[in-house]
């Protein structure tokens, strides 16, 4: 290698350190080197089987250490379906809302495999458990598992149940660099199909040790929570005042 | 007034035009989750054969949104060109079809015709039209613009250097547009997705750009694409904005949705016209459209999905854009469900554009849960290069990490140049001359020593 490229990787190697993107590749002829080539193709790989994995409910349960659980299926039958009609991902399978347990439930948690399933299986239970930790003597609903869910399935769940607040953990959009990243969304007496985004509130990017720690996670979302009861809403009138931005997941 | 056909032995009939129009629609998945598709394959050629015996004249007398409730559809017809209409005035669409894949349809013609022409008429056509059809018809219009550099001469292809960062990081940022810059990259625009809309990060963005701009002399314009009321703030308080970015659709509530009027466009026109800031034009808008976005809003007003976009290009065409975009598989599966349907819908903006006259680019790109890949990437950028696009999107590596989508990289667009023989614009491509970074057949010298002058941009800030 002569003295200027390895100058040259120098460069590169110190300016990568400002960013993620894939700067500095090189070049084989115009296109790519062999190595970055199959670099993103094992990303795009990952993002890929991230989407298309299949939600284990039996996963999370085992990872909620003794908390009740419910599973249910959203009204859209199958992968290609959720992905293609988003309006049923939204809905519950109306078998499946007839067996949820109805309560004066003050919050429902409610795990939806959302855009991947491998964020739900590796984050999502711990989360609850670390939220449930901090919320005393709220009442709490059985947990809920569903399955080809879009956030506003949480609207119908909570509906269903009687509760008064549901707190959606979902698999986000994967992108090259995340595959696994957790998102959640407080929504306080959502109503379906009236209740809107802007009627949520969002915390993205749960994904220890590149995003939002658990213990992180939990701490902002029982703090929302706990005002979210006092204002009696949710949406844009109730900001995050813990030290991190939030923002929402405008991608999801 | 209905419409109607008969095929196979059935007779088919379509109450509107814009269910006529939906009808003869590709399958797509957007225009199933709306409900508006054809019910069956043999429906969709039915609609084909009744669209094909249409007057284009009806398009004029039967707005697919009423013009009461639509400033769209009256910005379409009250400042529909009926002179630039008249030499295919007495056509079908099926006839128009013919006409414009023939001879006769020169650059020259073709250009003449664009005012003539209203959005749902070139979707129309384009919906009698196979994928070649657009290639063929839309190679042969040019539409040139110009504000530092000049876009859509012949023979040439002009990119988007995109260095998205997640948090705005000056450093960041600066090292993705070395990066890009090196590979020959930014002739159309210098162009930013900020993380947050608030004017003070915009406007720090706005004069790393313009400070890198204005040290290398790049005969090229910036744009941080924030909300248009943030760039009519910022222009009042002198900072240095090129070019006014927006988000654009094809309805009045679609707009809306956008925090958009005609009204609020016209005003950030007006105040970026009287900048000045361009040096061999004066086309200082920029407008990003895509297929969904009206559907998404809940304001397609039972519009199939591509004719919506093209109304998008009316809004657009109002203020001479330096360049108009189209991010055409952003939105997801829900809209275009894999490479097939995207290639479709990239095809058929770039050929309504640029017959109505805008000078037409691609972000040509998908999301991680549509069914689509690089091969996608390769074969619409191939396709588009044949159909004459005006300029593509690029970002490092094809991977836009602060937008967690895919798109076609610095080393796509090397390719696409290379392949079909194309050339910046000629005065990026002077200045890439002039810095040394043009090799001796007129391609992109592989220059990665830190003996370049332009490595400095990446050696302060990373400092």
């Amino acid at each position: 290698m002569s003295e200027v490229a390895v100058q040259a990787g120098e460069l590169w190697a110190s300016l990568r350190q400002r960013t993620q993107a894939r700067i500095g590749l090189g070049r084989a002829g115009s296109a790519l080197p062999t190595r970055h080539r199959l670099e993103l193709q094992a990303a795009h790989a990952a993002a890929r089987d991230a989407v298309h994995s299949p939600f284990e409910p039996g996963t999370v349960a085992a990872g909620l250490a003794g908390m009740p659980t419910v599973r249910v299926r959203s009204a859209a039958p199958d992968r290609l379906t959720y992905l293609q009609r988003p309006d049923l991902g939204r809905r519950l399978d109306p078998t499946d809302r007839a067996h949820l347990p109805v309560g004066k439930w003050d919050v429902v948690f409610v795990v939806a495999d959302g855009l991947s399933s491998r964020a739900v299986h590796e984050h999502a239970a711990p989360v609850v458990r670390e939220t449930a930790a901090r919320l005393g003597s709220w009442h709490l609903a059985p947990v809920v598992l569903a399955e080809q869910a879009r956030v506003a399935l949480g609207d119908d769940v909570a509906h269903a149940m009687g509760a008064a607040m549901v707190v959606v953990l979902i698999g986000e959009r994967p992108g090259m660099s995340a595959a696994d990243s957790l998102g959640a969304y407080l929504t306080y007496r959502p109503v379906p199909g009236v209740t809107t985004d802007a009627d949520r509130n969002c915390l993205s990017n749960i994904r220890p040790p590149r995003g939002l720690s658990y213990e992180g996670a939990a701490g902002k979302l029982a703090g929302l929570m706990g005002r979210a009861r006092e204002l009696g809403g949710t949406g844009v009138g109730l900001k995050d005042e813990s030290d991190h931005s939030t923002g929402a997941d405008r991608l999801l | 007034m209905s419409y109607e056909s008969v095929l196979g032995g059935h007779r088919y009939r379509f109450d509107t035009l814009a269910r006529l129009l939906a009808a003869a629609s590709p399958e797509r998945s957007g225009d199933r989750l709306a409900g508006i598709t054809a019910d069956s394959e043999q429906e969709r050629v039915a609609a084909r054969w009744a669209l094909a015996e249409v007057p284009l004249a009806d398009f004029l007398t039967e707005p697919v949104i009423p013009y009461e409730s639509d400033d769209v559809t009256r910005l379409i017809l009250d400042t529909h060109d009926a002179a630039a209409f008249a030499p295919v005035a007495s056509m079908t669409v099926g006839g128009f079809r013919e006409w414009l894949l023939s001879e006769r349809a020169d650059a020259v013609a073709l250009a003449a015709l664009a005012p003539g022409v209203t959005p749902e008429m070139a979707a129309a056509v384009s919906k009698l039209m196979g994928n070649a059809d657009l290639v063929a018809v839309a190679r042969k219009v040019r539409v040139v613009t110009a504000f530092r550099s000049t876009i859509g001469l012949p023979g040439r292809l002009a990119t988007r250097l995109q260095p998205n960062h997640p948090t705005d990081d000056p450093a960041g940022v600066a090292a993705a547009l070395l990066d890009g810059l090196l590979l020959g990259s930014g002739d159309a625009v210098i162009g930013i997705n900020p993380a947050t809309d608030s004017p003070r990060a915009v406007r720090d963005l706005l004069e790393l750009l313009d400070g890198v701009i204005q040290r290398y002399a790049i005969p090229t314009q910036s744009c941080v694409l924030c909300h248009v009321t943030t760039s009519v703030d910022l222009m009042a308080r002198g900072a240095p904005v090129d070019l006014v970015f927006q988000s654009i659709a094809g309805t009045q509530a679609a707009n809306a949705s956008f925090g958009v009027t005609l009204g609020l466009l016209d005003e950030a026109y007006e105040a970026a016209l009287a900048l000045r800031r361009g040096t061999v034009g004066q086309n200082v808008m920029y407008f990003e459209t895509g297929q969904g976005s009206a559907l998404s809003a809940g304001a397609h007003h039972g519009v199939d999905q591509q004719t919506v976009e093209a109304r998008a290009y009316a809004v657009a065409r109002r203020y001479d854009p330096l360049l108009v975009n189209t991010v055409v598989g952003f939105i997801g599966p829900e809209y275009l469900y894999d490479g097939r349907q995207i290639l479709r819908a990239a095809l058929e903006d770039h050929f309504c554009g640029k017959l109505l006259g805008l000078p037409m680019g691609l972000d040509i790109c998908y999301t991680n849960h549509a069914d689509a890949d690089d091969d996608d990437i390769a074969t619409m950028l191939t396709m588009l290069g044949v159909a004459g696009a005006s300029f593509v999107i690029c970002t490092p590596g094809g991977d836009d990490i602060m937008l967690n989508y895919q798109s076609a990289s610095y080393h796509d667009a090397l390719y696409l140049r290379e392949v079909l023989g194309l050339r910046p614009a000629p005065e990026f491509e002077a200045w890439l001359a002039s810095i040394g970074l043009l090799d001796e057949r007129g391609g992109i010298r592989e220059v990665s020593g830190e003996g370049h002058p332009l490595t400095a941009i990446g050696k302060e800030l990373a400092a």
